[in-house]
């Protein structure tokens, strides 16, 4: 069992929290050269297994074997030592400063000098060898998204490190970022690292591993030696144990027009994030939004959510002139909201779930009379969302912050379908969830457009967003770069357009 | 074997009481040292410390006593913190609340029976006041808080004192001290031959409407949310700069009641040793009481009893006074670290292999 060519083996790993078995006697070999796809929904293990071999947990019963010999991982530092990368869901970078000394974070220094010209010279080496490119003094916050992403996983093989794991970091990118991604990851195999590549999305895994490790309730339910001999649907059940079940989209008929947005502007000349944004959704109908993130969604969202005034154009709700909007306006107007970072723009998760719950809604007559809280309104309220979206969460007193993303997003879906919005306002709505989770978020977007609301639906994900819109919009750089009935898009279409493409050029 | 902080699901309810009796074992067992150090036998020293101060009902009253303005001070920043309003300025907010009730105290031409109330509302309003110009300052001009509070302090301080010494001086004494309220101003006595003055009963009232305020009221609901979470807050549609102000308000209003009872029941004038720091033990009693409005009356009980048990306790065994300082220092620290397990639990890991 223990071959010593193996560069990483883990055998036996269990680990348990209180009465929940999270791993239990999971085997992992990694060779170098390998791209192991580590598959799971969420809840299956893959992120406590990746805790323990970067040293965040302890396993309670198995062993660690890097190239051979046995070692104990106590911290992150150790994991490092032993020649252990990795790069999270959630960048740790500091934005305020350059790509290079992000890099010296934590580098001990000579003599307790920042080693600078190392650096660059080591950061040239490393885009010379697997095409991970970066300028050196560029600072984080002037990146992309997928060239912080770039920054981090150059953190991780900077110290030369053989074993790299990624956390669903895909989960953050653009279909054309993905693949790029992929290249630097095929680069960096043939390399000789050994990577281990944390996902739920079936067709990134067949796209880019060699093999696939697929967990399931905290077990190995299945290990797949070669990608190719299986396919997508063989993955989808390994993973979930049974066959994948999308949401149908049934015919809904088109309302009024609830929202419209014509030559909308925001910001003054030099910073405008949007350039003239003509826009309009019909009850009834999703309207998908498609972009790389940082071409005015964000932006556009804010707008209709009331959050950020337009200097020039007109905003138009069910035929009304919004001239100041606020969030609060926007919620009397039956808007809902769900925004792009659960964590830090939706929910409150330092206080108990029903305060998260009950948020915006907080000044309505069911939940307070004369200023004064009806807390035990709120709470059997915050108890009827919990049972009818199935939220894993033993009651409405639990720490917002407990609940895995999945159930976060349910709270906030649950949150602003309550009090049956006309419009709803959906940015990445699934992103980071699994399969199952995504296709509850799906379904209840389907039963809402059926009952007449309109959805307007950001996305980078663009299987999403054919599988939902009537519509798809493509924003670039502040402005609608082209738009296309469902029926009549292409992925090709919209990835041109994404890319800064005119239509009919 | 080694040990690692993993994040709780909730908070039990019972460690709202064990952690700072733990955190106060802790300080006494830290402090003990020192004690022994002065020559003093520990437990006749610490004995002593607390017993003095529940020895008499002359004792007990005095505790309670000194522990008004604390726990005025004391609330008013945990009402501050819960919103991340940085309150450092109880203090000239006291002062503040100070002046106006003795201003109003010694207005020759109002009748009678409303001194009194009069006197609390000035009080009030002037350490709102005073807590509003940071507040602004902060939600207009993004100036930090920490700095504006505390330095608010000593212009409050040196405008106060610069009265006493000119305008306000009493003729009388000479001294530079603001002439004596009107006897029909001075705080009703709720115990006879004590001071257990209406300020008193009006800061332990004040604990638990304050704690009621928090949880129950909207705007208490508010004032935690945006505290923990601004961003979701705006997306929310709660106003931040609003909930900011009236947190701002209601925090310096209590600090200014303080003042109220230290003028109204105790001193009848205001001199220039009003206060000696009680806004800032309020910060640290609002640390012990975890921010929790409930808690801040043991807290500064807590507080009260160490100071005056210092006295009796210098007087027995010889351990000099300065001991009631270094134990209220060391129980801000001990509280921090207990703090931890109120989010935390510790795990103890067993090396694997």
């Amino acid at each position: 069992m223990s071959n010593p060519d193996y560069l990483l083996s883990m055998q036996g790993i269990c680990k348990s929290f209180g009465a929940i078995q999270a791993n239990y006697n999971v085997d992992l070999n990694l060779s170098e050269g390998d791209i192991l796809g580590l598959l799971g929904e969420n809840g299956a293990g893959k992120t406590t297994l990746m805790n323990i071999l970067f040293g965040t947990y302890q396993a309670d019963e198995g062993k660690i074997m890097v190239q051979g010999s046995q070692i104990t991982i106590h911290s992150t530092a150790d994991a490092l030592g032993f020649g252990i990368g990795m790069v999270h869901q959630h960048f740790h970078l500091v934005h305020q400063h350059t790509v290079l000394e992000n890099l010296l974070v934590g580098e001990p220094g000579r003599m307790g000098r920042l080693d600078f010209s190392g650096a660059r010279r080591r950061l040239l080496e490393i885009g010379e060898q697997f095409g991970l490119t970066l300028n050196p003094d560029a600072r984080v916050s002037e990146l992309t998204i997928g060239e912080q992403q770039r920054l981090e996983i150059i953190k991780a093989i900077f110290g030369d490190s053989k074993i790299l794991i990624l956390d669903e970091p895909t989960a953050v990118l653009t279909p054309y970022e993905s693949t790029g991604l992929f290249e630097a990851l095929r680069a960096l195999a043939e390399g000789g690292l050994g990577i281990i590549f944390i996902s739920h999305k079936l067709h990134e895994v067949r796209n880019v591993t060699n093999r696939v490790l697929v967990m399931r309730a905290g077990s190995v339910s299945a290990l797949v030696e070669d990608t190719k001999e299986v396919t997508e649907s063989d993955l989808a059940r390994l993973m979930c144990g049974h066959e994948l079940n999308p949401p149908k989209k049934n015919t809904s008929k088109l309302g009024d027009t609830f929202l419209s947005l014509s030559a909308i502007k925001t910001g003054d000349s030099t910073h405008q994030k949007l350039k003239g944004i003509n826009l309009s959704v019909q009850g009834g109908e999703i309207l998908g939004i498609a972009g790389v993130s940082g071409n005015g969604q964000k932006e556009l969202a804010d707008v209709i959510a009331g959050v950020l005034s337009h200097t020039e154009g007109t905003f138009e709700v069910k035929g009304e002139i919004i001239s100041k909007a606020s969030p609060r306006l926007m919620q009397k107007l039956k808007i809902g909201r769900i925004p792009e970072d659960r964590m830090t723009t939706g929910l409150v998760t330092s206080l108990p779930l029903y305060v998260s719950m009950v948020l915006p809604w907080i000044r309505r007559s069911i939940f307070s009379r004369f200023g004064i809280l009806r807390k035990n309104e709120i709470l059997s309220f915050t108890s009827k969302m919990i049972k009818r979206f199935t939220i894993q969460a033993t009651d409405p007193e639990v720490k917002t912050g407990t609940l895995s993303g999945g159930n976060l997003q349910k709270v906030l879906l649950a949150r602003e379908l309550a009090f049956e919005p006309e419009v709803l306002l959906a940015s990445q709505p699934t992103r980071g969830l699994d399969v199952a989770a995504a296709e509850f978020v799906h379904r209840q977007f389907l039963s809402l457009r059926e009952k007449g609301a309109a959805i307007i639906l950001i996305s980078e994900d663009l299987e999403e967003l054919f599988a939902l819109s009537d519509r798809i919009v493509v924003m670039y750089e502040g402005r609608i770069a082209g738009e296309t009935k469902i029926n009549d898009a292409s992925v090709e279409e919209i990835g041109l357009l994404m890319a800064g493409a005119t239509l009919g050029a | 074997m080694a040990f690692r902080l993993e994040l709780r699901e909730k908070t039990p309810v019972w460690f709202n009481i064990v952690l700072p009796l733990s955190a106060v074992m802790a300080t006494l067992l830290l402090c003990s040292g020192l004690v022994a150090l002065a020559g003093a036998n520990v437990f006749h020293a610490y004995s002593e410390l607390f017993l003095s101060a529940v020895s008499s009902r002359f004792n007990l009253v005095e505790t309670f006593v000194k522990a008004t303005p604390l726990i005025f001070t004391g609330l008013a920043v945990a009402v501050a913190f819960r919103a991340k309003f940085w309150n450092i300025g109880a203090e000239g907010q006291l002062l503040a609340g100070a002046m106006a009730a003795a201003y109003i105290g010694g207005i020759e031409s109002l009748p009678s029976f409303s001194l009194v109330p009069l006197m609390i509302i000035a009080s009030a309003l002037a350490g709102a006041g005073w807590a509003m110009l940071p507040a602004i300052l902060r939600t207009r001009f993004k100036v930090d808080d920490v700095v504006t509070t505390l330095l608010l302090n000593f212009i409050m301080y040196y405008v106060m004192t610069a009265l006493l010494d000119g305008p306000w001086k009493d003729p009388l004494s000479g001294y530079p001290d603001s002439p004596d309220i009107r006897m029909d101003a001075e705080f009703p006595i709720l115990l006879h031959a004590t001071r257990l003055h209406l300020g008193v009963l009006l800061s332990l009232l004040a604990a638990p409407m304050v704690w009621w305020f928090l949880r129950r009221t909207t705007l208490g609901f508010s004032i935690s949310v945006v505290g923990e979470n601004p961003s979701a807050s705006a997306y929310a549609g709660i106003p931040i700069t609003r909930i900011l102000i009236y947190t701002a308000l209601i925090s310096g209003s209590l600090a200014g009641l303080a003042g109220a009872g230290e003028v109204g029941g105790l001193h009848f004038q205001v001199m220039s040793g009003i206060s000696p720091g009680y806004g800032y033990t309020g910060i640290v009693i609002a640390m012990l009481a975890r921010l929790n409005p409930i808690g801040v009356v043991p807290a500064a009980l807590f507080f009260a009893v160490v100071v005056t048990g210092a006295e009796s306790m210098s007087r027995a065994t010889g351990v000099p006074v300065f001991l009631a300082d270094v134990i209220q220092g060391t129980a801000l620290v001990t509280m921090l670290i207990a703090q931890l397990f109120t989010t935390y639990r510790i795990r103890t890991l067993t090396t694997q292999g």
